[in-house]
């Protein structure tokens, strides 16, 4: 009754079962964030002064603990996935933004004159120069973005079994099983660290033109360790 | 005075960047260690403040080994300027100079002063005291590390590449400018460049390596140029080490001749009985005002607009061969005009006469070299 | 009703601003967690980092522990300690300095590593000692980028001090955690908006630390 992966059947789900809810809830808002930073950070980049207060704006939301987020959103979207999904996405936005923001402006001047004086057209310059070159700094936003989404996403159990893995979290300290804690906690800290890598490796294969290990804040020029700035958020 | 001794360093991997290298450093003159990248000069000067540990062989200054004093004492005795000067960008330009004084327990006020002194003799304006780095300009920021350098009064100044990243035009400004300071100091400067003409430049002594840190020659500028020691230092020294080494040959014994030379109010037996095919017209103070055939000359009637301009004269004594040479091959006669301080003609010189004298001096030379030579290996042996 | 109508009913009653409960107790709670989870973080990631970032060595393991450390989930981590150990400050400070202590120790190493050389070398040369030159030379110079570690760091664990209030103790989590299983929607957005503006009071404090302590040919202005 008391083994590391006995999971309580009240959770109505077994311990993979429960990693793909895992993943899911913590993986489509970072996905949803990509999609909505790219046109803002666009805008923040071709309209310089929206920049700082975007920023600013960005980091107080960042701060707001997810749980208040969830309670508030519970009026409307009720004790489900989405209620959890929807701030998780907000969070991701909040890192990616300055991330691809950073990246684009990266790209050197005489780069993206180059690229114009041979007949790129914006759109083109946009897919084919700027975002490449920001490739290694969208992704350092989007490792940020999904370690503390896959952290995150636990803290829905407190808004009613919505956590996923973190309903283990839940269920241990109900039947005072300290196992299932150590279960969640390993568990979540293995699904960051492989997605870590996985986003690692994606940076490799899109960025072939970079040395091999070389820190993407380094690299980036500038300002350097710009990207350890966007720290993982915890609650 | 600064002894290497036979010193070698190899790194870990194998490289091998300085190959039994020995040297000496002759007091209050420049040195220069010039070469191509890779030959272990700047590795040689960073042994001499022990940035770097020789692997063998040992570094005398003033007949003790540099080992067996503190490590900090020893670079406290020597300025250390580098290519992009490096200055700390989080301090003012005084606060940048006062940095050794202050560290050797000057009170405030006092390093102050002396940086504001030493701003001076650098050729700083002392109203950029107050400036953070970034505010100066590339030749200003090397002059601060310069004075930094010098602000303790090290006896001994380490130069590694110090003008190598500004652009041309500063960089002579800042040579011409370490040449008067060394005038008025006399450190021992150890200057290392891979500029051969920089090294020719500024160096007493040059020393010029090859990869693998082995030397190639140590001599004068002069005698680099007139008598390089093997195809090496031939190649390096560049296609035209004849005419630059003209440079360290003066013009004190150049023969002039007044014969051509005739005053405005030139009768016509004087300009008759002139044996050139032009003749020099001056004016009544002396001045050179142009060249002219004889036969286009009438006495009495000499138009200064008729006549050949007659170049850049030179100064015999002051220049050197090498630009009395110059004013000959500019000049439209072949001849060079020769003038004393105040401009008047002392005579005139033709490409001939020049030609002579540079060979009777590379004879001279060479029989000095020889002997000079002889004297070098017994110190080095 | 809206956000703002809560935030206003929750800041507009007088009751709010009393007590044990009151606004001002459960502020200064949170600023005393928060800045005792910061200053044993900064105790230990501060010195690594310059340490490291000054001979730049380890910082492969660095990266390692830093990415494990931000792999750990801070909630999961909070009811594991309370588990094992039991209710306190403790509990509460393990995930808090967990938390903070990977951005304080990667951007301090990183921004000593990553200062310009020639300064460094030239101070190395003119007999400055190593101790001298990292505080001397190198942290004015990497002193933004340290400031902006520890303020990403402060701003971490302001927004998650609140899990105190899941073991029972004080500061702003309390009105989150008492008005979600009170259903007190006031009391939710009171104390999320509460976090928020310590939040941003840390950005201007730590802004105008900036102003103070980095000198003006660092800040270029």
């Amino acid at each position: 009754m008391s083994g590391f992966f006995d999971i309580p059947s009240d959770l109505q789900h077994s311990w993979a079962g429960l990693i793909g809810l895992h993943l899911r809830e913590a993986l489509i808002p970072v996905a949803a964030g990509l999609l909505l930073a790219l046109p803002v950070a666009q805008l923040c980049g071709r309209f310089r002064r929206l920049y700082p207060p975007v920023l600013g704006l960005t980091t107080v939301l960042y701060a707001i603990p997810s749980l208040a987020f969830f309670v508030v959103l519970i009026d409307y979207t009720g004790q489900t996935e989405l209620t959890v999904m929807i701030p998780l996405a907000l969070y991701s936005l909040v890192v990616l933004i300055p991330a691809i923001v950073d990246g684009v402006r990266s790209v050197p001047d005489e780069t993206l004159a180059a690229a114009t004086a041979m007949g790129l057209g914006p759109v083109r310059r946009y897919t084919q120069v700027q975002l490449p070159i920001a490739a290694p700094a969208i992704i350092a936003g989007l490792r940020v973005a999904t370690a503390s989404s896959i952290s995150l996403v636990s803290v829905g159990a407190l808004i009613g079994n919505q956590g996923a893995l973190g309903n283990l979290l839940a269920a241990a300290q109900k039947y005072d099983r300290p196992e299932l804690a150590v279960n969640a906690v390993l568990t979540m800290a293995v699904l960051a660290i492989l997605c870590d890598v996985l986003l690692v490796l994606l940076r490799v294969l899109l960025t072939p033109w970079m040395p091999r290990g070389a820190r993407s804040g380094t690299k980036s020029g500038a300002r350097p360790g710009r990207f350890e700035e966007a720290e993982v958020k915890a609650l | 005075m600064i002894r290497i001794e036979s010193v070698t360093k190899r790194y870990p991997d194998g490289t091998m960047a300085v190959d039994r290298l020995s040297l000496e450093i002759p007091d209050r003159s420049i040195t220069v260690l010039v070469g191509p990248s890779g030959c272990g000069k700047t590795t040689t000067l960073r042994m001499i403040n022990r940035m770097v540990e020789p692997t063998e062989g040992t570094i005398l200054l003033d007949g003790a080994d540099i080992q067996r004093q503190p490590v900090t004492t020893l670079r406290r005795s020597m300025g250390y300027v580098i290519q992009n000067a490096g200055l700390f960008q989080h301090r003012t330009v005084v606060d940048n100079i006062a940095t050794v004084p202050r560290m050797l327990g000057w009170g405030r006020q006092r390093a102050r002063e002396r940086a504001a002194e030493l701003m001076e003799r650098v050729g700083l304006d002392t109203a950029l005291a107050k400036r953070y780095p970034y505010q100066l300009s590339g030749g200003q920021q090397q002059r601060v590390g310069v004075a930094r350098a010098l602000a303790a009064d090290p006896p001994v100044l380490l130069m590694d590449e110090p003008f190598s990243a500004v652009d041309p035009v500063v960089r002579k400004g800042l040579q011409d400018e370490l040449l008067r300071i060394q005038e008025e100091l006399g450190k021992t400067i150890v200057f290392v460049t891979h500029d051969i003409d920089e090294a020719v430049k500024l160096g007493t002594m040059v020393a010029v390596l090859r990869e693998g840190g082995r030397l190639a020659q140590y001599a004068p500028p002069a005698e680099l140029l007139s008598d390089p020691a093997d195809a090496f230092v031939e190649d390096f020294l560049g296609a035209d080490r004849g005419i630059r080494g003209l440079s360290f040959l003066s013009t004190t014994a150049l023969e002039l001749t007044t014969d051509p030379v005739i005053p405005p109010d030139a009768t016509a037996e004087r300009i008759g009985a002139a044996d050139a095919a032009h003749l020099l017209v001056t004016d009544g103070e002396g001045r050179p005002l142009g060249w002219s055939e004889p036969r286009r000359l009438t006495a009495g009637d000499i138009r200064p607009d008729r006549l050949l301009p007659y170049g850049r004269p030179f100064v015999p004594g002051v220049d050197s061969l090498r630009v009395a040479l110059d004013c000959a091959v500019l000049s439209p006669t072949g001849w060079a005009v020769a003038v004393d301080d105040a401009g008047r003609v002392r005579g005139v010189v033709s490409q001939q006469t020049i030609g002579d004298a540079i060979r009777t001096a590379h004879q001279d030379g060479r029989t000095a070299h020889q002997d000079g030579r002889a004297g070098d290996e017994k110190v080095l042996g | 009703m809206n956000i703002f109508d809560f935030a206003h009913a929750f800041f507009g009653d007088s009751a709010n601003w009393q007590g044990y409960d009151g606004i001002p107790q459960r502020f200064l709670e949170h600023l005393q967690y928060s800045l005792l989870a910061l200053a044993v973080a900064a105790a230990i990631g501060l010195p690594v980092g310059l340490l490291t970032g000054h001979t730049g060595r380890g910082g492969n393991a660095l990266a390692f522990i830093a990415n494990a450390a931000r792999a750990l989930p801070s909630f999961g981590l909070l009811v594991l300690v309370v588990l094992l150990i039991g209710f306190g400050l403790l509990p509460v400070m393990i995930p808090l300095v967990v938390l903070a202590v990977p951005p304080i120790l990667v951007t301090t190493y990183e921004a000593v590593r990553t200062v310009d050389p020639s300064p460094v070398d030239a101070a190395r040369g003119m007999g400055m000692p190593e101790s001298r030159i990292l505080f001397q030379v190198e942290v004015p110079v990497a002193l933004p980028l340290i400031l902006s570690g520890l303020r990403s760091a402060a701003i971490q664990i302001v927004s998650t001090a609140t899990i105190a209030a899941y073991v029972s103790l004080g500061g702003l989590g309390r009105y989150i955690i008492d008005g979600l299983y009170q259903r007190d929607y006031e009391k939710v957005v009171g104390g999320a908006t509460l976090v928020a503006f310590l939040a941003l009071v840390t950005l201007v404090l730590f802004w105008a630390a900036g102003r103070f302590t980095v000198s003006p040919g660092v800040r270029r202005r």
